[in-house]
């Protein structure tokens, strides 16, 4: 076969004619299932706007992107860090942005990383399935952008910013895990906006706000008043900004708004959180693969081959736990080696393989089962499931237990046969979001009495919030609660109070 | 698939967010600019790029993160020499413990980062504090402007610069010298040629034919507008302000004069200096300072030492006459004097200040600006007029190119410009 490409320059026909090579290896061969894509080339100024926002091309506007594009561009001029070859959108169709500073080699690796690799998982992975948009993810984006600056020219940047500064404090917390959230299209959207405001015009009667309230006799009507208002509330809630948008008393409707979209543009980022080391994963198992068959069919030269492997191999480098470079565990390097042993398990399976994944070790289709974990796991049960001895081994993995009560740690598990499930399990904790974030719910809301609003930091393994910046968040909870605001901290397993933190000025 | 381009699209998309992060932070990047401000001499008030360090207080971005208590176990990779059950050593603060810490950074990390306020930045951070207006600020924070101006022709250009008369004289010359048949010389063969036919001479049909064949050549050969004839306007591009300007910095440095009234008229003099920089090409500075004599410093000297002594006024006024005879003929120069003082003065002195002032320095100077400079709180001391104000403020009465002000905060500093600038608007304007 011809070289696709000579030279290190690229144009837009190599591009087209690289992408059209790869699509027969990718969707032929591998079977992946893809969104159309849309490539965007852009300079590495436009990519640096892109980190600022969260990687989104589109975003409203706030300090904290303008203090991210400097962090970052101060690290970039000095050199202290690289650019990202790509960033890709969970879009349909699906956009990957590529840097025109790269080399045909580079391009060709973005695209097989992003285009093929990214966009299969973003398609099929049941987590993306179940709570993302993509259809209608940029226009949405549009959307907040524009209502966030009609509401800037309203009612002042002051206003506005600290809305979106509480928000952004609660986004973590603004996230639904378990139903399933309304897809509301863009024209919905604006409907329901507009529908908002009539009411509130429609129904704007000024004597209601001289109708004095009456005072319920009994302590037991008042306990049953409670009760009901705790259902109407559907206390406990554990999506902190979606209770607030909907119940906190004086807020005006354009900062619901406001806080709906910061809520819905963290829903976004939920399935990438719990899916980062497999989507990684994914994207780099399919550029490997894609390039050693270009490669191999003599379709790019050797020297852009080893070009490629030179990127690779930085890619999943992983330092161990003593360098200096260390900062956990890389989930390129993790989610490659663990796809690529899944791969060799079933082509060529060990008897060790054999007891570990007898559902697959031999099946002799490793790009079914691979499509098969892609679709239906997410990174924790991933790990659960198929994390093998061999990549704990190569890894050289080994757990260390910190327990406040011993004056030292203790090396639990090692890469043995007694350590391979410990560790297994222990890792694939690692990755569990429940672990990771703060599991705090709103637990009630005196409406009767004060107003004052009850969180609940359920502490598991007894390991607490972080005082100084809760109290700060608890700030911003009061600014849009409009009442007190206290958070407990509850154990888990006891059951016992653990503390109370209340709200500071941020 | 599509390919899309999005070089070209327009740049600076984050500028929006830079601005409010630059109001999130501004007290900060006050304090910075404040600090640039004492650093920088005054003519580089101007230059360039700063760097400010924010620190992490109003510019976090708080969220719930657990703290670092608790029972964890971390899973780390690369193990060396491990075997399970071994102990480590608690690390002292706990980041050796990997995995676990990162998610407890989030919260509490970057305490301070760097970042570089652009020129217009700074420069319109320094203009808020000295509340210039609006039109003031454009006029200043205005890189050097430039006007294209006629220089002569060039053989490429544009079309639209094509200079026609030029190119039609190079023709004619080179026709002319190439001996190009005229279209009346052809005109006149060709009549030639038809008597001839008509009078039925075959040797004389043969000969004028052959001229006529021969005059066609030349016209073909010889073009009647040639490449090398056509000739462009050429235009250089031209800075505006051509002349060159000296900025006399006058002050008293005796002890009466605080760090906070230098740094008031350090302000004082840099504003002078800039509003200069935007008129002439080349501004030079010459720094007088005095006590009860004066002489000239270079600017280090001239804002940090300190100097006890009486005070002595008009010995400035003197020392920048000689100066300027020395160096700065008027001719060459413009001339504008920038006189700090706290108002104290000795004896009689003032009265000769305003003598030397009305008779040798306003005549030649285009303008002459004075501020005495005192701490906001001194009550009874501040409305109190000294000796030098009641002088000077008579002289500011009498004539047009001489302006006097208290100031007690760089927000007032402004007013000893203000004919100055209205001035340069008015002339900008005709």
């Amino acid at each position: 076969m011809p070289l696709l490409y000579e030279g290190a320059d690229w144009d837009f026909g190599t591009l087209k004619r690289v992408y059209d090579a790869m699509g027969e290896i990718a969707l032929g061969e591998l079977g992946l299932d893809i969104y159309p894509n849309q490539i965007e080339v852009i300079t590495a100024e436009q990519m640096l706007d892109a980190y600022a926002s969260n990687g989104l091309p589109l975003m409203y506007r706030h300090w904290s992107y303008g203090k991210h594009f400097a962090q970052n561009e101060a690290l970039y001029r000095k050199g202290y860090q690289g650019l990202a070859y790509e960033i890709v959108i969970n879009s349909d169709p699906c956009i990957s942005y590529i840097m025109e500073e790269n080399t045909m080699t580079m391009q060709t690796l973005v695209i097989a990383h992003a285009c093929y690799g990214h966009n299969h998982f973003f398609k099929n992975n049941h987590m993306f399935k179940e709570w993302t948009d993509a259809e209608g993810l940029l226009d949405y984006l549009g959307f907040a952008r524009d209502y966030v600056s009609k509401c800037e020219e309203r009612y002042g940047l002051d206003a506005v910013e600290r809305i979106l500064d509480a928000g952004h404090a609660l986004s973590a917390q603004g996230v639904n895990r378990y139903a399933r959230r309304p897809k509301p299209s863009l024209a919905e959207e604006r409907r329901r906006q507009d529908a908002r405001l009539q009411h509130e015009q429609e129904s704007f009667n000024p004597l209601w706000s001289t109708v004095p309230t009456g005072r319920k006799g009994t302590k037991g009507a008042k306990a049953a008043e409670e009760e009901a208002i705790r259902a109407r509330l559907n206390l406990p809630e554990e999506n902190l900004l979606y209770f607030l948008e909907k119940n906190a008393p004086k807020l005006r409707d354009w900062e619901r708004e406001i806080l709906r979209i910061i809520r819905l543009i963290s829903q976004y980022f939920y399935p990438m959180k719990q899916t980062k080391l497999m989507n990684e994963g994914c994207a780099t198992f399919v550029h490997y693969e894609i390039m050693t068959r270009l490669h191999e069919r003599s379709m790019i030269s050797d020297g852009h081959f080893l070009e490629f492997l030179h990127s690779h191999t930085n890619v999943i480098y992983q330092p161990g736990y003593d360098s200096r470079h260390y900062s956990g565990i890389n989930p390129y390097a993790l989610g490659y080696a663990m796809m690529a042993d899944i791969k060799r398990v079933c082509t060529e399976p060990t008897d060790e393989d054999r007891a570990w994944l007898p559902e697959i070790a031999g099946n002799g289709d490793p790009y079914g089962t691979l499509r098969t974990a892609w679709a239906e796991f997410r990174d924790e049960s991933f790990i659960l499931q198929y994390l093998t001895p061999k990549v704990i081994r190569d890894f050289r993995l080994f757990a260390v237990s910190d327990e406040r009560v011993e004056p030292e740690l203790a090396v639990s598990a090692i890469h043995d046969d007694e350590g391979y499930r410990r560790i297994r399990r222990s890792l694939a904790r690692h990755y569990e979001l429940a672990r990771r974030e703060p599991d705090i719910q709103v637990s009630d809301a005196d409406l009767l009495g004060d107003r004052r609003l009850i969180l609940t930091h359920t502490v598991h393994d007894g390991i607490t919030l972080n005082r100084s910046t809760a109290e700060k968040v608890l700030g911003h909870v009061r600014d849009l609660w409009g009442f007190p605001v206290r958070l407990t901290e509850v154990d888990a397993r006891t059951g016992t109070p653990l503390g109370i933190i209340e709200a500071r000025a941020a | 698939m599509n390919v899309v381009d999005r070089r070209r699209n327009p740049q600076g998309k984050s500028m929006a967010n830079r601005q409010r992060f630059l109001r999130r932070a501004k007290d900060q990047v006050r304090q910075a600019v404040s600090e640039a401000v004492s650093r920088r001499k005054v003519s580089d008030i101007n230059s360039s790029d700063e760097k400010v360090t924010v620190r992490a207080k109003g510019v976090g971005e708080p969220s719930f993160a657990l703290g670092r208590d608790g029972d964890r176990e971390y899973v780390l990779p690369g193990n060396k020499k491990y075997a399970s059950g071994d102990h480590i050593p608690r690390p002292e603060d706990g980041d050796g413990s990997g995995g676990g810490s990162q998610a407890s950074d989030q919260g509490g990390g970057e305490d301070e980062f760097l970042f570089t306020l652009t020129r217009e930045e700074f420069l319109q951070v320094f203009f808020d504090d000295l509340e210039l207006p609006d039109l003031v600020r454009k006029t200043l924070a205005e890189t050097k402007s430039s006007q294209p101006a006629r220089a002569g022709y060039s053989v490429s250009g544009t079309p639209s610069s094509l200079n026609v008369v030029r190119t039609m004289r190079n023709s004619l010359a080179r026709r002319i010298a190439l001996d190009r048949p005229r279209r009346d010389e052809v005109e006149r063969l060709r009549a030639e040629l038809e008597a001839a036919k008509e009078a039925g001479d075959p040797d004389r049909i043969a000969e004028v034919r052959e001229r006529l064949e021969a005059a066609a050549r030349k016209s073909r050969a010889v073009p009647f507008i040639d490449p090398v004839d056509v000739r462009y306007n050429r235009f250089e591009r031209v800075p505006k302000p051509q002349t060159r300007a000296v900025m006399f910095c006058l002050m008293d440095v005796s002890g009466s004069m605080s760090e906070f009234r230098k740094d008031l008229a350090k302000r004082f003099f840099m504003l002078l200096h800039l509003f200069l920089e935007t008129r002439y090409e080349h501004v030079a500075v010459v720094f007088i300072r005095h006590t009860e004599v004066a002489q000239e410093v270079d600017e280090d000297t001239f804002f940090r030492s300190r100097e006890t002594g009486g005070t002595v006024v008009s010995t400035a006024l003197e020392e920048m006459l000689t100066v300027q005879k020395a160096r700065f003929p008027t001719s060459d120069w413009n001339l504008y004097v920038a006189q700090a003082s706290d108002g104290d003065n000795f004896g009689n002195d003032s009265e000769y200040c305003v003598s030397l002032l009305e008779t040798r320095i306003l005549p030649i100077v285009q303008h002459y600006a004075y501020i005495e400079v005192r701490e906001g709180g001194e009550g009874l001391r501040a409305s109190f007029d000294s000796d030098l104000w009641r002088h000077y403020g008579a002289v500011a009465e009498r004539q047009k190119n001489f302006a006097a002000r208290k100031v007690t905060a760089p927000t007032e500093i402004f007013g000893v410009f203000r004919d100055l600038f209205s001035k340069s608007n008015a002339r900008a304007g005709a």
